[in-house]
């Protein structure tokens, strides 16, 4: 590993206060992007202000209406929360399919979302489920906060704390793997808001990072089920091309993981 | 440098290392514990696995510095003496190595996918929990069938205390 300074904060406003101490520094959560990312050189900081241990960021809350999961919280703790596995059962699914057990031990939603990596879960939840990600300075729309690849609304220094999910009438996740890296080759958030609103989020397919899914939510709109997605076509503009897959193919892709999301949704 | 101390299998250990010394590189360059290995170094490979405060992460994609205070088991902290863990046995009887590389990561993830499904794994559950752990000789069919002979030894072992 490349040199760093690594330092642990013991509160929010401490870790605020060391980041503005560094002169190229980053927050470390769960490490699981940002310490392979350090290897690669893709990112040289020069402090690393360690958030896991921060009590305050940790834990699930439940409200009347809405859950509220802290941004130190590990993806293995949200997948194998029972109360979340009852309130939001897609939300504790897709969490269950981050990474692979080991990641999942460590990766958090708050590392995941401040990074937002085009091909990440956590992302297409925040934005299908209307959610709000709060921070040390504010409450950030999940509309206002995805700003394309690996950008967000967050101001320099600013920490995620919590992201405050709606329950949805219903809700489903489905993603089609990468075989080797797991994250979304294509993956499709379906829900339904209890006023009967529907919204769908891709990941894993457009080149500006998660986005809506108009044509699908129209459909789904009119008529729940996955048969009302047979005769709907995809653009693929602007959709990713790679090795992995054409933008036709993650066009066509979106429409068959929100077929398989919808009929698991619950 | 960052001041550190943990127990690792058991026996605390403190001293002064680089802030940016993983935890791997602890173990095996300060402790000399070579039983957890480097493999691919991207957290994809899973040799490099042992247990923090029981839970199974890659020792590769950790600081050590995130670890202080925590509780380390290692492979070499799995065995009683001369007797060897179930899953370690396991391993052996049904012959779920052949270079032994991967073999130390392999065996401390099954062992915390057994404490965490209990006598409820079946084939399906082992093969798809094994996803984060890539072996390059067995074709994991041995490997499986360790892991799923551990778990019945576990849970008797478990039922006899």
């Amino acid at each position: 590993m490349y040199e760093t300074h690594y330092h642990r904060a013991s509160s929010v406003d401490d870790a605020a206060a060391q980041f503005a101490n560094g002169s190229e520094a980053k927050y470390l959560s769960g490490g699981q992007t940002l310490l392979p990312v350090m290897k690669q050189r893709l990112a040289a900081p020069s402090d690393v202000i360690d958030l896991a241990k921060i009590p305050a960021l940790i834990g699930i809350d439940f409200g009347g209406d809405s859950v509220t999961i802290r941004a130190a919280t590990p993806h293995y703790d949200v997948a194998s929360n029972e109360a979340l596995q009852k309130a939001l059962p897609a939300l504790a699914a897709l969490a269950g399919m981050i990474g692979d057990p080991a990641v999942r031990y460590r990766g958090t939603i708050g590392g995941s979302l401040a990074n937002n990596d085009p091909a990440a879960d956590y992302p297409a939840a925040v934005l299908a489920l209307d959610a709000t990600v709060k921070t040390n300075k504010r409450s950030i729309t999940a509309a206002d906060f995805f700003k394309g690849l690996f950008s967000t609304a967050l101001e320099d220094g600013e920490i995620i704390t919590a992201v405050t999910f709606p329950i949805p009438a219903k809700a489903g996740y489905a993603k089609f793997r990468h075989p080797a890296s797991r994250f979304a080759l294509t993956g499709v958030f379906v829900a339904q808001t209890k006023s009967g609103e529907v919204r769908v989020a891709a990941t894993g397919a457009s080149q500006n990072g998660v986005m809506r899914v108009p044509a699908i939510e129209q459909a789904l709109k009119a008529n729940w089920s996955a048969q009302a997605l047979d005769g709907v076509s995809i653009s693929a503009d602007g959709l990713m091309a790679d090795l992995h897959g054409a933008a036709d193919y993650r066009a066509n892709l979106i429409k068959v993981m929100a077929q398989r999301a919808v009929k698991d949704a619950a | 440098m960052t001041a550190i101390s943990l127990t690792v299998n058991g026996k605390v250990v403190s001293g002064n290392v680089e802030d940016r010394t993983l935890l791997v590189h602890f173990l095996r360059d300060h402790l000399n514990l070579t039983g957890t290995h480097v493999g691919c170094d991207t957290s994809q490979c899973g040799a490099c696995v042992v247990h923090v405060d029981g839970r199974a992460v890659k020792s590769c994609t950790t600081l050590v510095g995130q670890v202080d205070g925590a509780s380390v088991t290692t492979i070499e902290g799995l065995s009683q003496g001369d007797q060897l863990h179930p899953m370690q046995a396991a391993f052996r009887d049904n012959h779920g190595l052949q270079c032994g590389y991967c073999t130390p990561g392999m065996i401390m993830s099954a062992v915390d996918i057994v404490q965490r499904h209990g006598g409820k794994l079946d084939e399906a559950t082992v093969r798809h929990e094994l996803e984060g752990n890539i072996c390059r000789c067995t074709g994991y069919h041995n490997i499986v069938k360790s892991v799923l002979d551990a778990a019945g030894r576990m849970s008797t072992a478990q039922a006899a205390e």
